[in-house]
């Protein structure tokens, strides 16, 4: 019951918001349908809490400890966006760069981009989850190229192509787990490609086949969560979309990417027998880490600033699920959640910076803490968060990480901890100049939305300074079933 | 015993045409001739997904060869091609493809298909399974057709012409697979092309022309 809301109410919003969404209360309806989708989640969350997995609907859908969290982190960091998004799309309005019809496809998108990553998180259906990340894929195309520049369009061509190829390679990857499937389970029509049905018969499948299918699975998704060197997509796309669409494909759709490849990981690892998998993980995500740091240096565009430390971010979170165990999976998980919540409140801010500096350009935004201390002191805050500074709770993920590797592969700790100071020292250059100095930059119309910032913000230093018992049995629930 | 080879071999035969008409999109430049040769790729798809449904007698799939007619033989081409009449872009050729460098590096695409479809095919036990390595080389060849085109009405033939090799891997490595997802692939074909023919409009306003050279901007600093 439960289930069927938190997948309902988003789509009921896609219409809904269809139909009303270029009225001036859209904005906030969007929040209500969202917090409506929150408080479904809870209950989802809580029944799961109190009475274990759920398996549902002729095993179509699955909620265990790994999907709930992501839920439940999902539906929160949705709810906030959209409590961002309503006074930011009115300044939009306001500087006539968006008008009401854009408005419209921009409010039914948005949840339609929620239901899909949702869909994504919940099936049990290895299908339906390539077919729910394609959904987010088209939905997500068309947010981004909502201002209709040059450079929006392009960005979400680039968008589209890329990832459009990147799900064909999944596709072909399900295809193949299929095939495995088959031979193992025999044809039960819709029940060979059931994750549960596969993790139960992982031992029986054949090792080749699921060789190939997690290279294509991995190519395939990795596209989406922007490891390098498919990337490419990833700066474009968060530069030039609405900041509140940079916030979710950051802080959401990269996790639940993420989250594909890692659920195809479980399975190739237990039909291979071998850590092959997990190297493969390793080796993409330190790839990943090293080159998005490096990038960070070049970038001019604030919004690019920080898909360029997604990159490198979501490189380390790859390479913790590739280490595997007990402890880097937690870490991983909590780098998953802590990062989530950081990134979209940075973008909040990057967004109402450029706003109220009328351009993306970095050379040009100066003086933040002058016109607005909230929005200084939030972008300042948020840099630091995510640099791993002690108290934040991305110290402790990233604390957690290196020291697991350096038990387990030692070799990796110095390329990880280079590609830490290098974006240390590349984001803390950039955000010091922007938060302080002079500037004459008019006020914002409309008053920013501050309150998700600090709340994620916020947050992020509890976990890092206490973490809630339940929470952490949650995780290590988590963490015991990716196994590794 | 007679008739099931007779389909095998057809089998085959079709697998060996879709091969040769990735091969012939490849040698195109004019964009009008690529969309007559994807809906040949999807004639024979249906024919291919007919065959495998009267042998293996699944109703399934009758179905999905039906949906292969309506969308891949009727409906893309026929919407392809009043797009490329509409934007009025039926001379457009694309001058600076190598093409013989393509082919080489096309047939080189096919052997390194075949290499590593090999192995997985001697496990399948359906009639098809020689034809994975070939659904492998169709969308590899798309794969290719995609990077070294800059039209934007050619890339979309490209990956249309990837799905279609994907297709085929569905039925031949697996007679299909459950009817949800494969309805949930054309449903996202569709809603893909539905955007994408939007951008082509809004590309054409903003640049004047389909040309992805146009589309550069956005480059590392």
């Amino acid at each position: 019951m439960e289930l069927l809301l938190v997948l309902g109410l988003p789509l009921a919003g896609t219409l809904l918001l269809a139909l009303l969404g270029a009225r001036h209360f859209a904005g906030e309806l969007n929040i209500g349908v969202s917090f409506a989708t929150l408080a479904a989640a809870t209950l989802l969350v809580v029944r799961v809490i109190r009475h274990g997995p759920l398996l549902v609907w002729h095993d179509q859908f699955l909620v265990d400890s790994f999907n709930v969290f992501l839920v439940a982190l999902t539906v929160f960091v949705g709810f906030t966006t959209a409590i961002f998004s309503r006074p930011y799309m009115r300044i939009e309005e306001h500087h006539g760069r968006l008008n009401p019809r854009r408005l419209r496809l921009y409010h039914s998108m948005y949840q339609l981009f929620m239901a899909a990553m949702l869909l994504a998180l919940l099936t049990n259906n290895m299908g339906l989850l390539w077919v729910a990340m394609e959904a987010a894929t088209l939905s997500t195309v068309l947010l981004v190229s909502l201002y209709r520049t040059k450079a929006s369009l392009e960005a979400a061509w680039k968008y589209f192509i890329l990832c459009g190829v990147g799900i064909a390679l999944a596709l072909f990857g399900t295809i193949l787990l299929y095939f495995a499937a088959e031979q193992t389970l025999g044809r039960e029509g819709m029940t060979a490609l059931l994750w549960t049905h596969l993790d139960a018969v992982k031992e029986h499948l054949e090792p080749r086949v699921l060789g190939l299918a997690f290279v294509f699975l991995l190519v395939g998704y990795g596209t989406k969560v922007g490891l390098v060197p498919l990337h490419n997509w990833l700066p474009d796309a968060h530069a030039e979309g609405p900041t509140p669409v940079s916030a979710v494909l950051s802080g959401l759709l990269l996790n639940v990417a993420l989250y594909a490849v890692v659920r195809c990981k479980i399975l190739a690892e237990g039909s291979i027998g071998s850590a092959l998998p997990g190297r493969m993980l390793m080796g993409f995500g330190l790839l990943s880490a090293v080159l998005g740091a490096f990038f960070l240096w070049r970038q001019r565009d604030i919004k690019r600033l920080f898909g360029y430390s997604s990159i490198e971010h979501m490189g380390i979170i790859t390479f913790a699920f590739g280490l595997g165990g007990p402890v880097a999976n937690f870490a991983a998980l909590l780098h998953m959640t802590v990062h989530s919540l950081t990134k979209s409140s940075i973008f909040f801010t990057a967004g109402h910076a450029s706003q109220a500096a009328g351009t993306q350009r970095i050379d040009d935004i100066r003086g933040l803490a002058g016109i607005s201390p909230t929005i200084g002191w939030g972008l300042m805050l948020g840099s630091i968060a995510i640099l791993g500074m002690p108290p934040f709770g991305v110290f402790t993920s990233e604390f957690l990480i290196l020291t697991t590797a350096m038990r387990d592969h030692p070799w990796s700790t110095p390329i990880l901890l280079i590609a830490l100071g290098v974006a240390f020292a590349g984001i803390f250059s950039k955000v010091q100049p922007m938060v302080f100095g002079e500037s004459d930059a008019p006020p914002l119309p409309h008053s920013p939305a501050m309150v998700p910032v600090f709340l994620h913000l916020a947050m992020v230093l509890t976990l890092g300074l206490y973490m809630p018992p339940a929470l952490a049995e949650w995780y290590r629930a988590a963490a015991r079933l990716i196994g590794g | 015993m007679l008739k099931s080879q007779l389909i095998a071999q057809s089998l085959k035969l079709l697998a060996a045409c879709l091969l040769l008409i990735s091969f012939a999109m490849l040698s195109r430049r004019r964009t009008q001739r690529l969309v007559i040769l994807f809906a040949w790729q999807g004639a024979i798809l249906f024919l291919s997904t007919c065959l495998v449904a009267y042998d293996a007698g699944l109703t399934e799939l009758w179905y999905s060869a039906a949906l292969t007619l309506v969308l891949k033989v009727i409906a893309l081409p026929w919407i392809l091609h009043r797009l490329i009449q509409r934007l009025g872009a039926q001379w457009d050729t694309e001058p600076i493809v190598n093409i013989p460098i393509t082919m080489l590096a096309g047939l080189a695409l096919v052997i390194f298909a075949f290499g590593l479809a090999q192995p997985i095919s001697m496990l399948a036990t359906t009639i098809t399974r020689n034809t994975l390595g070939i659904a492998l080389a169709v969308i590899l060849l798309s794969f290719l057709m995609m990077i070294t085109r800059r039209k934007a009405v050619t890339q979309v033939i490209g990956f249309l012409a990837m799905e279609n090799g994907l297709f085929f891997a569905a039925t031949s490595a697996t007679y299909g697979m459950p009817m949800v997802i494969e309805l949930g692939i054309a449903l996202d074909l569709l809603v893909g092309v539905f955007i994408l023919g939007i951008f082509f409009f809004q590309i054409r306003e903003q640049f004047d022309s389909l040309d992805l050279h146009h589309l550069e901007a956005l480059r590392e600093d």
